[in-house]
């Protein structure tokens, strides 16, 4: 009942703050965190018991599942399931939400109801995909994501909203159905198998697939989550989505929505597809190579500050799918780690862009300089998680981004080479945002305000999360380890 | 006739007395609640007499009708749709001040043929059902006499519809020199028996063309954006879903009897009917300002993607192509509902930019539209969804990657369209930021003054609303929960097989 609880809490309370925002904007708002605030506390209190030893019996790393008949006749089940991986996500999806509640307060003065019903609704979405264990459920949830998210970014983002919007849902749409294509194809491979037709992932498990029939598949898997995570070349709807959307959208874009493809990489593409995923190791680390630099380097050469950001999201993610493919240890529980540490840095910085906007109107960085003297606690944020994303060690990034490095030294030393320069190219970009932004003479006269108490609470819980993970790490691996112990020998290396 | 046989008939009888009735009862007095009235009651009496007719099937009356679960099912399925329409009519009609009360004689008759249509077993019953549903909607099309336009695509769709219905007698009778019978079973016997199938091959590919034109397939598609655009609202809805249902039904109880071998070589046209039908459905679609021809264009693309699980010609496939069409009824009817309440006695809502900033001038008919749209799209929570994961679970079950490939590439296009009709109902009334935000902040609305007169704040009928409401919670239920609809088809299609 705890995993309905995790979904429905986001579904109702969005609902609720839709019909009470009619009224009251406030009390959308004092609703949404208070539902997401719920939702937080009950996955602490998982974790808690995780530490505790509480596991389900017989099943290493599970610890709550699920499971009712949905539509029996196509063997479609309503299955969740959660193990460590899915708590670690699903503790981050409540928390990067309360902080898109927080960061949303002022921005969002239009239609207030109805942007914390979008806002919800797509935490919903996102919450379902960490839990599905039915692939038609999961499915379900991917699509169910893709409308809010769109609302989000065509009614309450920036100037060319629209075509962003629609390029978003047109990207991710097409890529869902090649999924859609694959999962329903290898339903049918299973049946053929054992004369059962079913969408469950624990029965779909091991399903021997033929060389072809089973690189096919795993592509139609892989491009859905590739879209999503960005992977260069399929990244051209990123910046245009980050750069049109409202702060809390380019948050939960890059904090949780990108963190599902990789979340999928990791739970269905190895382990549906070990042998195909074995033979395409080589592409797809040479992809998360090529987004890796390809991110850097274009990051460096913007002007745009969201634009900037959201490039250089492409760079982090990079290391992602270079660790998956990497399937060891060290690699998977550094994009683990990646996946908390950039939602949290780059969300961070989204926000600050967005709070700079807000202030400024402006997001140019020709424009914008000498901004410290005016806003020093903004400076020293900026700052912060610059170095925060350019992965200075004592920080979260930096974890994460060694242990990927270190695990996939390990398969393909002439990649990792290549990967490493990556941080440098981070450095780089890192540096010039701060000292541009934020140093050198206030040419355009600026004057605003600094930063709100509430905006220093959002971010210092930022703050405070990436320097936890950066100083003490282990209880978020040791939360994944199962987990990942349970997903590694599927492709032995 | 036995008793056995009239209570199989029921649903077709009551349909033809409530015909009579009305027309009885215009002729005594002329009141346009009263016979919408009586017309409900008689469609709504026609479905509580399915269950009736339910407890004697599988029944062959003569060698004409045949009432089985299936055929029940799609009656069930026509009539249901001919009780929205009929709700959706009386506000529409009730705005106008031409003659009203025969268009519910006419809806009688049409729904009537297609009762005949889901249940026709015989080559002449399919006829004479098709041309029972055919010359009802002639008159229905062009009923709003006073416009150019009504008149213009009535005759249009008489002339196209009489050169298809030539077709299909033609075909007909080729396949009746052949084997020297009308009557679907041993008309398939007769073709399975023969070596090498002579004129049969020929007749049957006639036929299809009359029936691609009921569908509005490729290439027999021309008509369908004309006549959704000058048709009344609520009869676009009736063409667009009784009259494509009925005859798919009917299509599929013929091709389900039929062996594999003599099918196969229509299913490959079939199959490039059904791709040619996705792409340029969807294609034509993205640059249509009109929405009754955007939905015209969609309708084409709905049908191949229908025609992808009919093509499998598996019991799953029958399954896939019930329940697509169910959810294709439901959204379909939900957005040309929406689009009939928006109507006003001037001109009928049909031009993009009238429904801009529906959202936040009529909420309620925004999300319904914007429901049935993204159920058309295949999104998640909506009954298209399941419709269009049945259909690729069909095809690809049945190997066919090609279609399958081919409705992904399609549905990718159309939710291009989709959304940007979503887009336009979601953005603001002007470009001005002003009144956008003190229409936010849930104060005033903006002033009615100051947004475009169109469509006029009408408000929504008794009978209209209560359709409306019936779709969105299908919409909803249908896609969340369809397990109990799919074990009533699963059940009902059996008999095909």
């Amino acid at each position: 009942m705890t995993l309905i609880l995790l979904i429905a809490l986001p579904l109702g309370g969005g609902f609720l703050a839709w019909m009470l925002g009619r009224f009251h904007a406030q009390a959308a708002r004092w609703v949404s965190l208070a539902a997401l605030g719920a939702g937080l506390v009950l996955a602490l209190n998982l974790w808690a018991e995780q530490v505790g030893g509480e596991v389900l019996p017989n099943d290493g790393s599970w610890l709550v599942e699920f499971s009712r008949a949905w539509i029996p006749q196509l063997g479609i089940s309503f299955h969740l399931a959660l193990d460590g991986l899915s708590l670690l996500m699903i503790a981050l999806t409540f928390l990067v939400g309360i902080l898109a509640v927080g960061c949303s307060w002022h921005e969002i003065t239009t239609r207030v109801g109805f942007f914390h019903f979008n806002l919800m609704w797509v935490l919903a979405g996102v919450v379902g995909v960490f839990l599905s264990m039915d692939l038609f459920l999961f499915y379900f949830f991917w699509e169910l994501m893709l409308v809010p998210m769109y609302f989000l970014i065509a009614i309450w983002g920036h100037e060319r909203r629209i075509p962003a919007a629609v390029k978003f849902f047109i990207f991710t749409q097409a890529s869902g159905l090649l999924m859609l294509l694959a999962i329903v194809g290898l339903a049918f491979v299973h049946q053929r198998h054992s004369g059962e037709l079913s969408f469950d992932y624990f029965d779909l498990l091991g399903t021997p697939l033929g060389g072809v029939t089973g690189m096919l598949l795993m592509l139609g898997f892989f491009f859905a989550f590739a879209v999503k995570l960005p992977v260069v070349p399929l990244h051209t709807w990123l910046p245009d989505a980050h750069t049109e959307a409202p702060t809390a959208g380019s948050l939960v874009l890059a904090a949780l929505l990108l963190k599902t493809g990789a979340y999928g990489l990791i739970r269905f593409v190895v382990p549906l597809f070990p042998d195909a995923a074995l033979a395409f190791t080589p592409v797809a680390m040479t992809l998360g190579v090529v987004g890796i630099l390809y991110g850097a380097v274009l990051a460096f050469a913007q002007t745009d500050l969201k634009r900037l950001v959201a490039y250089t999201s492409v760079s982090h993610l990079g290391f992602v799918l270079l660790g998956v493919f990497a399937w060891n240890e060290l690699a998977l529980q550094g994009v683990v780690m990646q996946m908390i540490c950039h939602g949290l840095s780059t969300g961070a910085l989204f926000v600050l862009v967005g709070a700079l906007y807000e202030r400024t109107h402006t997001r140019d960085l020709t424009r914008l300089s000498g901004l410290w003297a005016v806003a020093p606690k903004m400076g020293a944020m900026g700052v912060f998680f610059a170095m925060a994303s350019l992965g200075l060690p004592g920080l979260g990034n930096f974890i994460a981004e060694i242990l990927v490095l270190v695990g996939a030294y390990s398969v393909n030393v002439a990649l990792t080479v290549l990967a490493t320069f990556g941080l440098v190219a981070a450095t780089i970009y890192s540096v010039r945002l701060v000292s541009r932004a934020f140093h050198g003479a206030n040419d355009g006269a600026w004057k605003f305000p600094d930063l709100s108490a509430r905006e220093m609470v959002v971010l210092g819980v930022m703050v405070a999360g990436l320097v936890w993970l950066g100083l003490y790490p282990q209880p978020v691996l040791d939360a994944a380890a199962p987990a990942l112990s349970q997903l590694l020998p599927v492709m032995p290396r | 006739m036995s008793r056995t046989d009239l209570t199989a008939l029921s649903p077709l009888l009551v349909v033809a007395l409530a015909a009579v009735a009305v027309l009885l009862l215009i002729s005594v007095r002329r009141n346009h609640r009263a016979t919408a009235t009586l017309t409900l009651a008689g469609l709504v009496l026609g479905l509580v007499s399915i269950s009736w007719a339910a407890t004697v099937t599988p029944h062959q009356v003569a060698p004409l009708l045949i009432a089985d679960g299936y055929a029940l099912f799609y009656s069930a399925l026509v009539l249901a749709a001919a009780v929205v329409v009929c709700l959706l009519s009386f506000d529409y009609l009730e705005q106008r001040g031409e003659q009203r009360e025969e268009f519910y004689v006419l809806l009688l008759l049409a729904t009537l043929g297609g009762l005949v249509l889901v249940g026709a077993s015989h080559f002449v019953t399919l006829f004479l059902g098709l041309e029972i549903l055919s010359v009802a909607i002639y008159v229905m099309v062009a009923y709003a006499r006073s416009s150019p336009l009504a008149a213009e695509t009535g005759i249009k769709y008489l002339v196209l519809a009489g050169a298809s219905s030539a077709f299909l007698v033609f075909g007909m009778a080729l396949v009746y020199a052949q084997t020297g019978t009308l009557e679907f079973r041993p008309l398939v016997a007769q073709l399975s028996a023969i070596e090498g199938s002579g004129l049969a091959l020929p007749g049957m590919a006639l036929m299809l063309v009359g029936v691609g034109f009921k569908l509005a397939v490729v290439p027999f598609h021309m008509w369908t954006p004309e006549v959704y655009q000058g048709a009344p609202a609520p009869v676009t809805a009736f063409v667009a879903t009784v009259s494509k249902g009925a005859m798919f039904a009917l299509l599929l109880r013929f091709f389900a009897a039929l062996g594999p071998g003599e099918a196969r070589p229509l299913l490959v046209v079939l199959g490039l009917v059904a791709m040619a039908s996705i792409l340029a459905g969807n294609l034509l679609a993205l640059l249509e300002q009109n929405i009754k021809r955007l939905l015209a264009f969609s309708s084409i693309a709905h049908l191949g993607y229908v025609l992808v699980a009919f093509l499998a010609s598996s019991a799953f496939g029958d399954e896939a192509v019930t329940f697509y069409l169910v959810a294709y009824f439901v959204s379909t009817l939900a957005a040309f509902g929406v689009v009939t309440v928006l109507s006003d006695n001037e001109r009928e809502a049909e031009r993009i930019e009238d429904y801009r900033g529906l959202f936040w001038r009529r909420p309620l008919l925004a999300t319904l539209m914007t429901g049935a749209l993204l159920s058309l799209a295949g999104i998640p929570l909506t009954t298209g969804f399941v419709g269009k994961f049945a259909v690729v679970a069909a095809g690809v079950e049945a190997s066919l990657w090609l279609p399958v490939s081919v409705l992904a590439l399609g549905s990718a296009i159309g939710l291009y369209y989709y959304l940007r009709l979503v887009v336009v109902m979601l953005s603001s009334l002007d470009a001005g930021a002003a009144t956008e935000s003190a229409a936010d902040s849930g104060r005033t609305p903006a002033d009615p003054g100051q947004t475009p007169a169109w469509p006029r704040a009408a408000r929504v009928g008794g009978g209209a609303a209560l359709a409306l409401g019936l779709l969105a919670l299908l919409l909803l239920g249908l896609g969340l929960y369809p397990g109990p609809l799919m074990d009533v088809i699963e059940s009902s299609v059996s008999p095909l097989r």
